[in-house]
């Protein structure tokens, strides 16, 4: 299967957005680059709106995440609760 | 000549201070929070006992029943820290001042219904000597407790509580006159339905049990008192002259919103350490609950007239459970 990624800039922000990617996708891998953090994983990514306001402390908007985006693969699936990569369509 | 670039990539040797690394574990980074509040109690290097009490250290964490093998396993769920807990109250207030700039500039308080006007004095004013009690609270929980995890976000709460009351002051002002305060004080001390409050607020004053004091301010009274204002009393008052006050109170409705996270994780924290903690916040909740809902029982019959006994036997169920849900048998 191939895998999906995303990459957002290190920043205190994007650290609570990998944190909760990693506690909901269990196959997901964390590869840390200069000043960019990227997150594969095989066929699916989903990152949950409780869940990085949980680590985050505070309310969050999914689209606040495009503010620490650099770039992604996948199909994108966004709702106000999840925003998911897939390869499914 | 040619130059190639290339990236390099640069592992720092650690990612965080030592102290923070021993309680997060080895090889990972830790947030500003986390380094701003883990193993920042002073715990060394007191060469003499406190002379106003020499049984303890000066910071002692033997000052409450609760015991704990780690104090900084308390977690603000808010991640406050100096920087987010400014910002957050800066923003707080910027809309609060709009709110009240608003209120004035339309004439609102003017055109707000007498008898309601009047209420709204009558129940919220005095609460301003509430809040202040609560801010004496949280600082004596501050200076007595144990562990940065939990007095740092006490100290803020009881700036919060003194905001709160200036707050209501201004209210107070905005609707009524600086006499309004005076009348309002004179209740305090001296209305019959503002007595058992008061003497559970002065009560709390000689609490040496900093956890126990936690519980009775931040668990219990403003566990029943701010949904029995800002809620029920609030909603009545809107459905009744309109949403002005509504519009002034605000800072303190969501500001509880915010906290009782933090009051509940707290409390659930404590709770599931050891069944003895269970035991000691259970008896204390109990015992400290009843008493808020004898003072409180006054209040709201001025503030609901007949619907009162009612409100409180809501918003006490909710306390309820809500205390059941932190691990508490109450």
């Amino acid at each position: 299967m191939s895998n999906v990624f995303i990459a957002f800039q290190t920043n205190e922000e994007s650290r609570g957005i990998v944190e909760a990617i990693l506690d909901d996708n269990s196959e997901a891998t964390v590869n840390q680059q200069p000043a960019m953090v990227r997150v594969d994983s095989p066929g699916s990514l989903t990152i949950n709106r409780t869940t990085v306001e949980e680590k985050l402390g505070r309310s969050f908007d999914l689209q606040e995440l495009h503010v620490h985006l650099i770039t992604l693969t996948g199909h994108i699936d966004e709702t106000d609760e999840a925003f998911t990569l897939s390869w499914a369509n | 000549m040619q130059i190639d670039l290339r990236t390099v990539s640069i592992n720092p040797l650690r990612q965080t201070f030592t102290h923070v690394e021993e309680l997060i574990g080895p090889g990972k980074s830790a947030s500003r929070y986390q380094e701003a509040t883990l193993r920042v109690q002073a715990d060394a290097n007191f060469h003499y006992r406190p002379t106003w009490d020499p049984d303890h250290q000066i910071f002692d964490p033997t000052r409450t029943a609760i015991a704990m093998a780690n104090w900084y396993a308390f977690k603000d769920p808010r991640q406050y820290y100096y920087g987010t807990y400014t910002i957050a109250r800066a923003r707080m207030q910027e809309t609060a001042e709009a709110d009240f700039e608003f209120v004035e500039q339309r004439g609102l308080a003017a055109s707000f219904a007498d008898d309601s006007k009047q209420l709204a004095l009558d129940v919220l004013l005095p609460l301003r000597h509430v809040a202040w009690g609560a801010n004496m609270n949280n600082s004596s929980i501050c200076a007595y407790g144990y562990g940065t995890a939990i007095t740092a976000p006490c100290i803020f709460q009881a700036m919060d509580q003194l905001g709160i009351a200036q707050y209501l002051t201004r209210v107070g002002l905005l609707l009524g006159s600086p006499e309004s305060l005076d009348t309002a004080k004179d209740a305090w001390l001296d209305a019959p339905e503002w007595q058992e409050l008061r003497r559970y607020v002065e009560d709390t004053f000689v609490v040496k049990d900093w956890f126990e004091l936690y519980v009775a301010q931040n668990l219990v009274l403003d566990g029943l008192l701010f949904p029995l204002i800002y809620d029920k009393f609030d909603a009545a008052l809107t459905l009744k002259a309109g949403p002005t006050v509504s519009m002034l109170v605000r800072f303190p409705t969501e500001w509880y919103a915010e906290t009782s996270k933090w009051v509940d994780a707290t409390v659930k924290t404590a709770a599931a350490e050891s069944p003895e903690n269970a035991a000691a916040l259970s008896g204390w909740v109990t015992a400290w609950r009843d008493r808020a809902i004898a003072a409180v029982a006054p209040l709201a019959t001025l503030a609901l007239g007949d619907a009162g006994a009612g409100a409180l036997a809501d918003v006490t169920a909710t306390f309820n459970a809500r205390a059941a849900k932190a691990g508490l048998s109450v």
